[in-house]
């Protein structure tokens, strides 16, 4: 029966065609943008798809003049209260002072970019006619010059240009302080709460002390991290990035961001599905493998909900900690704009704030998807 | 009787502020191997109880769970269990719900054969083409087939199966009496199954164990099914035995019934 259809040629042209053709499914497109935080775009994919388009554009415009609109409300009273708000001592920049104040940070990161590579070009061209004349010293015979010269040409090559901190910089250190932060909180706060979790003597134990530390400030952990620092890293060379100040400062960070994913994951692990144990007892598992194959997956999309919380607070808390432990990432950047105290420094800070709020929304949106990615069909967010 | 699986003075007892509260008391049964069993009442009668301690997930008060001439002593995959809602794990896919089991009980198989196993048993119960699909996708019909695979899949001495069809529609219920049916005519395990679904019961069942109602639940009588095997659903519900079967097993529950609203 079925060598009959299929050399039938016309079932075949039927069949073929239909099955290889590529079909667009607006509605999966869509809905896997809003999976991955992009909703904005879903119904750009929507109108892809002719799929009414009367909406689809109604929707697109409105998702993107209203939050124009509120925004053009926001710099007009920005605008007008530089006028007012101006002391002896200091005022409030104007939209058009900020937006110079972000071109001259610009400028000046680029000329320092510039000048580290000319830097290192210099020293390189040295390094080279170093190594020549030690070459012309090996060939005229003198082996202790040409040792000389060979080690002079590895020291220029191995110097390290030591210019200006950018913006840019302060930003890339504000981003390595809370990757090691939030790493510590995770790798701290989710074995602890699953233990929390599985037994009640443990969470017990530890809940007093979880509700003690939970609401304590950035600024009081500070001095206390502080001390643990000094005595347990040894200071690197000022060349390196992993500086005590960002130790410091990372500690700080876990130690406020560590609370959400520890109580989620222990009450994730907690109120797990009574049936789900049952499989487990069914098929004897041992404590780990419970743990592993059971416990652990069916607590993650409550888990990432905690650790989604954690780097929220953790950024949050880096900008008053870089402050304080003079790490040099955002915190630093605006704490030094402050003590110059001129217009053009707190039109920096504004900048310096845009960037903070734009890097803790991406923080907040990476996560975001990663808790999508981890929740299955029947729990959905 | 020579009896492969035994319940002796089975009792469940719950403690309250008001004294205890006894579920099951002196719940005696044998049952042969390779014989079905299905076990009818009132719904909150106690069937289900007796099902957990069977399967290990609830404590015996006070008697014993015999198999195989051993004691039973908590949950095993020696008992397959299929629960109500089929509590599959929903982030696992259909293929990988049933393998997580047979990785446990065939830990000394080849990867191969262990595939082997599972493609067998989800062909078996109609679901090859599903089996990359997760829970969220399947329907109740096919969820609860993902959960006979599972249970099948472990070889287990003895299947318990805990009202698996109750929140399934007529004709789904229908077609997965049948599944059960084929699957089991295969291999002919020692079952045991918890329905308040009379024609469900004589349809599948060598005897139908009736319950009391509780508290105190025990087994008030005991009826033998003598169709004969492979059974056809139509050509047996064409004969007045049927019916006998069916009045018998209606004037139990309707008597218990009637003993409830007395007593309340």
């Amino acid at each position: 029966m079925n060598a009959v259809v299929d050399t039938d040629p016309i079932v075949q042209e039927e069949k073929h065609p239909a099955r290889k053709t590529f079909s667009y499914n607006p509605n999966k497109v869509a809905h896997n943008l809003d999976k991955l935080g992009l909703g904005y775009f879903s119904p750009i994919a929507r109108l892809i798809g002719n799929d009414e388009p009367a909406k689809q554009i109604r929707e697109i415009l409105e998702n993107t003049f209203l939050p124009l609109m509120a925004f053009a409300v926001f710099v007009a009273v920005w605008w007008i209260s530089s006028f007012y708000v101006v002391s002896d001592s200091t005022k409030i920049p104007s939209p058009d002072e900020t937006w110079r104040a972000w071109g001259g940070m610009v400028e000046f990161a680029q000329a320092e970019k510039l000048k580290e590579v000319e830097y290192y070009k210099a020293n390189e061209e040295r390094a080279l006619s170093m190594e020549q004349k030690a070459a012309d010293a090996a060939a005229g015979g003198d082996a202790t010059k040409a040792e000389r010269y060979t080690g002079l040409a590895e020291k220029f090559r191995t110097k390290i240009y030591q210019g200006a901190t950018t913006f840019f910089d302060q930003i890339w250190i504000s981003l390595i302080t809370i990757v090691v932060g939030f790493s510590c909180s995770t790798l701290l706060g989710v074995p602890i709460g699953i233990l929390c979790g599985v037994s009640k003597k443990i969470n017990i134990a530890l809940n007093p002390l979880i509700q003690l530390f939970k609401p304590v400030s950035p600024l009081a952990w500070f001095p206390i991290v502080f001390v643990f620092t000094t005595w347990g890293i040894e200071q690197p060379p000022s060349t390196s990035i992993w500086q005590r100040a960002l130790w410091t400062s990372a500690g700080v960070v876990t130690l406020c961001s560590i609370w959400p994913t520890l109580i989620n994951t222990a009450v994730a692990v907690a109120s797990i599905d009574k049936d789900f144990l049952n499989v487990a007892k069914v098929l004897k598992m041992g404590w780990f493998q419970k743990i592993w194959k059971i416990i652990l997956p069916s607590a993650l999309p409550l888990i990432f909900t905690g650790l989604r919380l954690s780097i929220g607070v953790g950024w949050m808390v880096l900008v008053a900690s870089d402050m304080m432990a003079q790490n040099q990432g955002l915190g630093k950047f605006v704490w030094d704009m402050y003590q110059n105290g001129d217009t053009q420094s707190t039109a920096q800070i504004i900048i310096a704030v845009f960037f903070i709020g734009a890097i803790g929304f991406l923080l907040d949106r990476i996560m975001l998807v990663c808790q999508r990615l981890v929740t299955f069909e029947e729990q959905n967010i | 009787m020579d009896s492969y699986f035994e319940t002796y003075n089975l009792t469940k007892v719950y403690k309250t502020p008001n004294g205890d509260a006894v579920i099951v008391k002196g719940f005696d049964l044998k049952i042969k191997k390779g014989e079905f069993v299905c076990v009818i009442g009132h719904s909150g009668c106690g069937k289900s109880t007796v099902l957990s301690m069977v399967a290990g997930l609830s404590e015996v008060s006070d008697g014993a769970v015999i198999l195989d001439g051993k004691e039973i002593d908590g949950a095993g995959p020696d008992r397959g269990v299929v629960f109500q809602s089929p509590c599959l794990l929903p982030w696992l896919t259909t293929w990988d719900n049933v393998m997580i089991g047979v990785k446990q009980v065939y830990y000394h198989a080849t990867k191969e054969e262990r595939e082997q196993i599972v493609e067998y048993y989800l062909a078996a119960v109609g679901l090859s083409e599903a089996k990359d699909k997760r829970p969220g996708e399947l329907s109740g019909g096919m969820r609860q087939r993902v959960g006979l695979a599972r249970a099948f899949a472990l070889s287990p001495k003895m299947l318990l199966l805990d009202e698996p069809f109750g929140m399934l529609d007529k004709l789904t219920k229908f077609e997965l009496q049948q599944v059960l049916l084929d699957l089991w005519n295969r291999e002919r395990l020692t079952a045991m199954m918890i329905t308040h679904d009379v024609d469900e019961a004589i349809y599948l069942a060598d005897r139908i164990v009736m319950m009391t109602s509780g508290p105190a639940a025990t087994i008030g009588s005991i009826l033998e099914i003598t169709f004969p095997r492979p059974r056809d659903r139509k050509e047996i519900m064409t004969t007045d035995q049927y019916y006998d079967y069916r009045e018998f097993l209606m004037n139990f529950l309707e008597e218990k019934d009637s003993e409830i609203k007395e007593a309340a």
